[in-house]
């Protein structure tokens, strides 16, 4: 067993991380979160998180970077935005935890082996190098780097989407991907990101 | 009428009787629909995790490509394609440096987007601009005596559609109604399905679709129906496994074009209800 200390002190802080998120469009409004836990209570997912959305909503913005960048909430979140319609103080709390999964992938902090943020990494890179998502192939890479073993228990599956004519192996594409890929690329470059 | 069609990755994958099911009821409806060209996948909720600049930009140059084509109405079947192109539509209007991110990289390959075509779903197009009453002229067999569990799930009603009503939506209720259905009232329309989470984390993506299925056959209904491929996807291929870890749920998951293309006494390989894991009993009934 494993013994952490439960209490967070002060210098556990990020000082300045949570101004900065709260800077982000879309984000200002979690200043004025009064901590009522409507979102945690309408979260279908909250039960499994290891902070709810309301102590997330918390921890940023008495900047506990480091807390939220690796909880399991932020990958947890579905996108159902049940807590977004139903926040009094107008919250975009989906669109607070999309931020903070952006910063996760960015540092490299999110859990490595945890299915959840793979998919979202080799959706994005399908959808880079190809236009088009086939599904067959993108939960294939999810497994390999997650847990091959627990392919096989999917071959079950697989059958089912052959007999009702659902499944396919061909890798899907648009036709002009150096156009996408010249609008990537220039996003990067927009972003002060690209590469010297 | 006629719209911009974008189909999305789903409907042209595992959610294919959707897109199978829906043209035929269009085209029965004089509506024409002309497949945006060389669009790209919508990013889903996957993209915006990773990158929100791009994902916008992705997104946008399927806007791009339809404001060129000079029809404003896009229709986007797909929950996640419906709520990306809007929400990118909203990100436009509302911030200015995403604007400006977006239209200059749109413009390193001749493409603009104003943000002035209106992103609709099916539901809103059927009951605003076609009608229920020209829905209804083309009932041939009223689905009498079905009773059916609308699911509307989380992504077409929040946060930004404006035909429905976010927590209590009725839009395919009425629509159901007129084809002759009994609705069931059930709390859950809205309930999120578990997403993707089915695939990445079972534990906890499984136990939201089986209370969904318990629910409804709870409710008495025959069949769910929905409005969204990943929603079919997961109240329909997973019921092995969620027999496996709790207890089996026998209900059909249908879209609901697949019930207006019964109703209207189309064809069975324009209902496509082949394409369903779970025995439909109840439907092959009202199909007899
Ligand atoms: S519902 Fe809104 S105001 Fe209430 S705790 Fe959650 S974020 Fe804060
Ligand atoms: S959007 Fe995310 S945090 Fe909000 S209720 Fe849905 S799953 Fe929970």
């Amino acid at each position: 067993m494993e013994i952490k200390r439960t209490i967070k002190y002060e210098a556990d802080r990020v000082p300045g991380f949570g101004r900065d998120v709260m800077s982000v469009p879309g984000c200002e409004a979690l200043e004025h979160c009064i901590q009522c836990g409507t979102c945690s209570g309408v979260c279908p997912l909250s039960i499994y998180m290891d902070y709810t959305p309301r102590q997330v909503m918390e921890l940023v913005r008495s900047d506990f970077k480091n807390e939220v960048l690796q909880s399991h909430t932020i990958w947890l979140c579905a996108s159902c935005y049940a807590c977004t319609t139903e926040c009094p103080r107008q919250i975009r709390i989906t669109d607070i935890m999309y931020e903070l999964k952006q910063r996760a992938i960015k540092e490299e902090v999110y859990p490595k082996r945890f299915p959840i943020p793979v998919l979202a990494e080799e959706f994005t890179k399908m959808v880079h190098d190809y236009g088009r998502i086939s599904e067959t192939w993108l939960v294939t890479k999810m497994y390999l780097r997650t847990n091959p073993m627990a392919a096989l228990g999917m071959a079950g599956l697989g059958m089912n989407l052959m007999k009702t004519g659902r499944f396919s192996l061909k890798q899907d594409k648009i036709e002009h991907r150096e156009e996408l890929a010249k609008i990537m690329e220039a996003v990067d470059h927009e972003n002060g990101k690209a590469k010297a | 009428m006629k719209y911009a069609y974008f189909p999305g990755c789903s409907l042209k994958g595992t959610g294919r009787a959707y897109e199978e099911s829906l043209l035929p009821v269009m085209k029965h409806l004089g509506v024409e629909l002309q497949e945006l060209d060389d669009w790209n996948c919508c990013g889903a909720t996957a993209y915006m995790a990773v990158d929100e600049g791009k994902a916008c930009a992705a997104a946008a140059r399927n806007l791009a490509i339809a404001e060129k084509s000079g029809l404003q109405q896009i229709l986007a079947p797909c929950s996640a394609c419906y709520l990306v192109l809007n929400k990118t539509q909203h990100y436009l209007h509302e911030y200015p440096a995403m604007r400006q991110t977006v239209s200059r990289a749109l413009a390193t390959v001749g493409l603009r987007c104003d943000g002035s075509s209106a992103v609709r779903h099916p539901l809103d197009v059927l009951i605003n601009d076609i009608g229920l009453e020209a829905v209804k002229q083309k009932i041939t067999r009223p689905l009498k005596g079905l009773k059916v569990a609308p699911y509307y799930g989380c992504q077409i009603v929040r946060p930004y559609a404006t035909f429905d009503d976010q927590s209590n939506p009725t839009t395919m209720d009425r629509l159901l109604e007129t084809l002759g259905a009994t609705v069931i009232k059930w709390p859950l329309k809205t309930k999120c399905c578990g997403g993707s989470l089915t695939g990445t984390l079972p534990e906890a993506g499984l136990r939201l679709s089986y209370i969904l299925l318990k629910e409804a056959i709870k409710r008495g209904a025959d069949v769910i129906a929905t409005v969204c491929p990943l929603c079919q996807f997961n109240l329909d291929a997973y019921h092995p496994k969620i027999a496996a870890k709790w207890e089996p749920v026998p209900i059909p998951t249908v879209y609901f074009s697949q019930l207006m293309g019964l109703a209207f006494g189309l064809p069975a390989d324009q209902v496509v209800l082949n394409r369903g894991m779970v025995p439909m009993k109840p439907l092959a009934a009202a199909m007899a």
